[in-house]
């Protein structure tokens, strides 16, 4: 199969570089302190966040800092097959592993001790680069429900098919059976809190994906920025602040 | 098809985020005045013209400079510099008055669910005891907790103190605290809540109770002969034993039942709060009111309240308000 035609264009018709069309929603959710649909192309990914508060287990309390916990499911309908997806399947325990993981290094954890935040992320349709879709739309929620976070974290992914590196491949690119790497990066700090990737690839190459992929971080954590200040500014003037000031 | 004629069943479209349009195009969100300042997480706050800065909440010091960790408002007093959240939980204070639920009994105290970062505590020596009595509380007191207040209770109560690992602790040592019963519990962001002198009021002439939380939780009843009794007592400086007696007889015999006129006023009360939840607009007695006369001037039906139509004049309203308040 050709991923990359002649004239350096993509099955989708991006070029290689060029990411999906991004879509941001906020508090999309009356009864989540903070929710988030995060859209790009046809990965659609809704995420709610609950806290923080009281632990529910006294066993997980943690005195000096919050407890993160993350819960992420497929959708029935998410996949053109349709298939009954639980939570508990390998792959979604090891996703939502991954998605604590990265959250709790970009929430400022010791400002809220002995508390907890719920994470629930939910792949509504499912077309590659959910992993990071996922990340994204769960940190739009931690924003949105005024979580402390270190920084505006955003995931990306990047693959290398026939000979080129691809930013944020979709599913028929990502089962191409290329490396797919993927990764989450805090732009201010330039820190990055995950890269995963399957399949092997030469050193120098991964430099040029990894590279790569950390744009197009960059770029989705602006995108994500624009949102979160357009929905502040809506907030704020509703409440009457910039009025009153 | 409708099975009896007698109901009209009733269609409404959804149109997301037809709310959030509707206070762009009222309000002119993007006309507003710039004097405000707007960040995200991972902004940065300018700190030009100034030597030195008071890193406040909402901030951290990356490499010399200030960055914003919450989006928000940027607010400054003098040196301090910290950014102003519009949507978390609550964040208790003493002396709030809060209403809250009952979750279980652990010990010699209630555990209350405040929507708050942590679980609040009302200890069984922070309660009045019938009758005003004053004395140490044994074990038959403990084993007779439930008397006062059952898990799954409502209760208003004052934060007495917040401890420095962020735990809360309640008492209800006044008339005016304890277990609410007949009316309705809304749910609001704390962040639209205003804190002020009253937080408790009776409004006599519409025979309503209301309760604003400060954390969010609103409280709105028909009002009761005996509640009435116990704010008036409360008013005069602390209900005297002679109050006692009338304590016991009012709980010995249930109030009467509130008339359906009383209800409707409730009913209309606590749309208007709906109202005000729904466009994210403050909610405070003055708010409240307005929103409640503009239902019956305008003699919008109870269901009707939360129509589009009703919620444009609200926000209508409010847009008249604020350039009334600008040219004064």
């Amino acid at each position: 199969m050709e991923f990359v035609s002649p004239e350096g264009l993509r099955l989708d018709g991006r070029r290689p570089r060029e990411l999906r069309r991004i879509n941001c929603q906020l508090d999309v959710l009356s009864n989540a302190d903070g929710s988030a649909i995060f859209e790009m192309g046809n990965t659609k990914v809704l995420a709610a966040v609950f806290g923080p508060h009281a632990v529910t287990r006294r066993s997980e309390l943690r005195e000096e800092g919050a407890l993160v916990v993350c819960e992420y499911s497929m959708a029935a309908f998410s996949t053109g097959e349709r298939r009954r997806r639980g939570k508990g399947d390998r792959r979604s325990t090891e996703l939502s592993m991954v998605i604590r993981n990265t959250l709790e290094q970009a929430v400022i954890t010791e400002l809220l001790p002995r508390s907890q935040i719920d994470v629930y992320v939910q792949v509504l349709q499912a077309d590659g680069g959910t992993r990071c879709a996922a990340i994204n739309a769960a940190v739009l929620a931690l924003a949105a429900a005024g979580v402390p976070l270190r920084d505006l974290v955003a995931g990306c992914a990047a693959g290398y098919l026939d000979g080129t590196a691809l930013l944020d491949l979709n599913y028929t690119e990502d089962s191409g059976g290329g490396p797919d790497l993927c990764v989450a990066l805090a732009p201010r700090l330039d820190s990055l809190y995950l890269v995963q990737m399957d399949n092997r690839l030469p050193v120098d190459t991964f430099q040029a994906v990894m590279e790569l992929a950390r744009e197009g971080c960059r770029t989705i954590s602006g995108v994500m920025r624009a949102a979160l200040l357009e929905h502040t500014q809506r907030l704020a003037v509703a409440r009457g602040i910039t009025a009153a000031v | 098809m409708a099975a009896a004629g007698a109901v009209a069943v009733k269609v409404r479209a959804l149109v997301p985020g037809a709310d959030v349009a509707l206070i762009e195009r009222v309000l002119n969100v993007h006309d507003a005045p710039s004097n405000t300042t707007f960040v995200c997480v991972g902004d940065e706050i300018s700190t030009e013209g100034q030597e030195g800065f008071l890193r406040g909440h909402g901030t951290q010091v990356v490499d010399g400079k200030l960055v914003a960790t919450v989006c928000g408002v940027v607010e400054r007093v003098n040196k301090l510099i910290y950014v102003k959240t519009l949507n978390s939980r609550y964040n208790a204070e003493q002396g709030d008055v809060v209403v809250g639920r009952v979750a279980d009994l652990a010990g010699k105290a209630w555990r209350v669910d405040l929507k708050s970062r942590q679980e609040a505590k009302l200890l069984l020596s922070a309660v009045h005891l019938p009758g005003g009595i004053q004395r140490r509380r044994n074990a038959e007191d403990e084993l007779n907790m439930r008397s006062f207040f059952r898990e799954g209770e409502l209760i208003s109560a004052e934060v007495q103190s917040v401890h420095a690992d962020g735990s809360v602790a309640l008492h209800t040592r006044s008339a005016k605290y304890g277990k609410l019963v007949c009316g309705q519990l809304l749910e609001v962001p704390p962040n639209l809540i205003k804190r002020q002198k009253q937080h408790f009021h009776t409004l006599e002439a519409l025979g309503v109770e209301l309760i604003i939380g400060c954390n969010g939780l609103v409280w709105v009843a028909p009002l009761r002969p005996d509640r009435l009794a116990a704010a008036n007592a409360a008013a005069g400086g602390g209900a005297g034993s002679a109050g006692a007696d009338e304590d016991e007889a009012a709980a010995a015999a249930p109030p009467p039942p509130p008339s359906r006129m009383q209800l409707e006023v409730v009913c209309r009360m606590a749309n208007a709060i709906r109202v005000l939840t729904r466009l994210y607009m403050p909610v405070y007695p003055a708010s409240i009111m307005a929103t409640y006369e503009a239902a019956v001037e305008g003699e919008v039906a109870l269901a009707d309240m939360m129509e589009p139509g009703f919620l444009e004049a609200v926000v209508g309203q409010e847009a008249q308000r604020r350039s009334s308040a600008m040219q004064e």
